[in-house]
């Protein structure tokens, strides 16, 4: 039975749904190990058992715990004393550092954002969207151990059938920041407040762009009825409208919802490249030539904040019937 | 720095499963112009505080056209080149370019920064910067928003995956940079019409000692196929395009459900 190592991106907070995504992924390649870097609470193992993770190793790791080098290390570490032959983590740019230098000294194979996976022969196989979502790939590792990072959204979450009790089994990682290397000063943004999903990992992603003039309560009141995120285009981050955490696309976030909606959006090359793994597209726009038009599944020409604020009366309509 | 297909250019994989590429369609990619402005930022940093020979190169890896990405960077200032080019490296996965381009490195003698931009356009995977600093075994200081060289010490901030972090390493050390760097210089024709007479060394992997237990690739493109063109259902608002988005996402099954 193969041995799958998920490494978890976090203390002893409740599991994130990308690590439940990852974690459902995980069990339908093997036994799922976790690697855990601070002691786990009763509540995470039991949220970890539901997910059908047989065995959690915990570690503990030097300081900067932070250095994706350390930690990754940490991985190969690990990997090797469970002879894993698969990593899993989700693709947050922390967590592709942290597989990069596992897949560095383990020498294996590395897979980025792939959204889905399966074992064939014994090698990984991932499938990923590619070029602006034009193409359908399927990559393989060549090697006996791979790393990979899956995309959010790339299944639904869902527990195991049947439930498993975690052995919690402490271990001793090998691991050592590089010479040289020191974290000054990290701040967490406290997000226990925010109302809306985290862009990066959000489920639907409303996106406004220049056609919004700058007004977006359209388009937050539509992320508010369907329980998303909001995203926005660069030039809107550089009119000062939205901040930088907004944008989507090459430099700013890689988003892969099930849902992407785009109001306003022309759909220049640089916002496509950082949304095109969505599963749906739609989109809203005064011009039906848009580029975003033409790669969306719906489309509705015509005035964005009429067209959003109406949808949202009519889910709240939806909602309130059932 | 990275050539990638231009974005808006029809891009796809040949039968080999590799990228197909044609002389015409590529581009400097944009974020690695941040690249290069910080490296010369931090040449310019270095000459003010008294080392004069300070010195920018510009290297790439990947088949003949990418030499346009080195000769646009020296045509913003960059003082010489380095294209490692070579048939032996075409297919070449994460782990493969990344010890092309580390070789390719250590051969330079000594190098204080390896800077890089963040991700390439096209794959938008972003681990090289972490590949490259593991091989060549320097700290990393990645997705930069500011990073400044003062006394020998590299100092780097980013915000990253909800945290600000503000990270300090002694070089050699990999910098990653974001857009929001700095803004890249345009090159003025003076420095186009100097950037011809300035040196760009072709080398292979044999120039660099590259055996083939390096060449060998651990991932590999299984199958590369064309998704059929959208034909998207577009409606124009007649009143009730607000009332035909609802209906679309309801009979989609697209709407949140719990999932636990």
């Amino acid at each position: 039975m193969t041995t799958v190592l998920v490494p978890l991106d976090q203390g002893d907070q409740p599991l994130r749904p990308a690590t439940l995504e990852v974690l459902t992924l995980a069990r339908d390649l093997g036994e799922v190990t976790v690697l855990a870097f601070a002691e786990p609470g009763e509540e995470l193992l039991t949220d970890l058992g539901r997910y059908g993770v047989g065995r959690v190793l915990v570690t503990q790791l030097p300081e900067p715990a932070t250095s994706s080098a350390l930690v990754g290390q940490a991985v190969a570490s690990a990997v090797r004393q469970v002879s894993g032959a698969v990593v899993l983590l989700p693709s947050t740019f922390t967590s592709k550092e942290v597989a990069a230098h596992a897949a560095h000294h383990l020498q294996a194979g590395l897979l980025i954002d792939v959204g889905d996976l399966r074992l064939d022969a014994g090698r990984l196989v991932g499938g990923k969207r590619v070029f602006g979502g034009t193409w359908e790939t399927e990559c393989a590792a060549t090697t006996e151990v791979a790393v990979a990072t899956v995309r959010p959204n790339a299944v639904l979450p869902t527990a195991a059938t049947t439930p498993a009790t975690p052995q919690v089994q402490p271990v001793t990682t090998e691991a050592a920041a590089p010479a040289g290397l020191e974290l000054l000063e990290r701040q967490v943004a406290d997000h226990s407040g925010d109302v809306r999903p985290a862009l990066a990992e959000a489920a639907i992603v409303v996106a406004g762009g220049r056609g919004t003039f700058g007004d977006f309560e359209a388009v937050e009141e539509l992320a508010d009825v369907l329980g998303g995120a909001i995203g926005t285009t660069r030039d809107c981050v550089d009119e000062g409208w939205l901040p930088h955490e907004a944008q989507v696309g090459q430099t700013g976030t890689t988003i892969a919802p099930r849902v992407y909606i785009g109001a306003g959006i022309s759909g220049a090359p640089h916002h496509v490249g950082g949304m095109s793994a969505a599963g749906t597209v739609i989109a809203v726009n005064l011009d039906d030539e848009a580029p975003l038009v033409q790669l969306a599944d719906f489309a509705v020409i015509g005035d964005l904040s009429s067209v959003l604020a109406d949808a949202a009366e009519a889910l709240r309509a939806y909602r309130d019937e059932r | 720095m990275k050539h990638v297909p231009d974005l808006s250019s029809d891009r796809g994989f040949g039968s080999d499963g590799r990228t197909v590429r044609t002389t015409d369609d590529g581009t400097l990619n944009e974020v690695d112009e941040n690249a290069v402005e910080t490296a010369l930022l931090l040449k310019e940093a270095a000459q003010a505080a008294g080392t004069p020979a300070a010195e920018v190169i510009a290297l790439t890896l990947g088949p003949a056209p990418a030499v346009d990405a080195v000769r646009r960077a020296l045509q913003m200032g960059a003082d010489s080149g380095v294209h490692v080019c070579d048939d032996a490296l075409a297919g070449a996965d994460y782990a493969v370019t990344a010890r092309g381009l580390a070789a390719a490195v250590r051969a330079q003698g000594q190098v204080d920064v390896l800077v890089t931009g963040m991700a390439a356009l096209d794959g938008l995977g972003a681990v090289l910067p972490s590949l490259l600093a593991a091989d060549l075994g320097w700290p990393q200081l990645t997705v930069a928003g500011e990073v400044t060289l003062t006394d020998g010490v590299l100092i780097a901030t980013r915000d990253v995956d909800g945290a600000t972090e503000t990270w300090r390493a002694t070089p050699p050390a990999v910098v990653s940079v974001t857009d929001v760097a700095n803004s890249p210089r345009l090159a003025r024709m003076k420095e186009i019409l100097a950037a011809r007479q300035k040196p760009v060394q072709t080398v292979t992997a044999a120039d660099l000692g590259l055996t083939e237990a390096d060449l060998t690739v651990r991932t590999a493109v299984r199958s590369a196929t064309r998704r059929p063109e959208p034909e998207p259902e577009i409606v124009a608002d007649d009143g009730t395009g607000g009332q035909q988005l609802a209906d679309y996402l309801i009979a989609h099954d697209l709407l949140i459900k719990e999932s636990r």
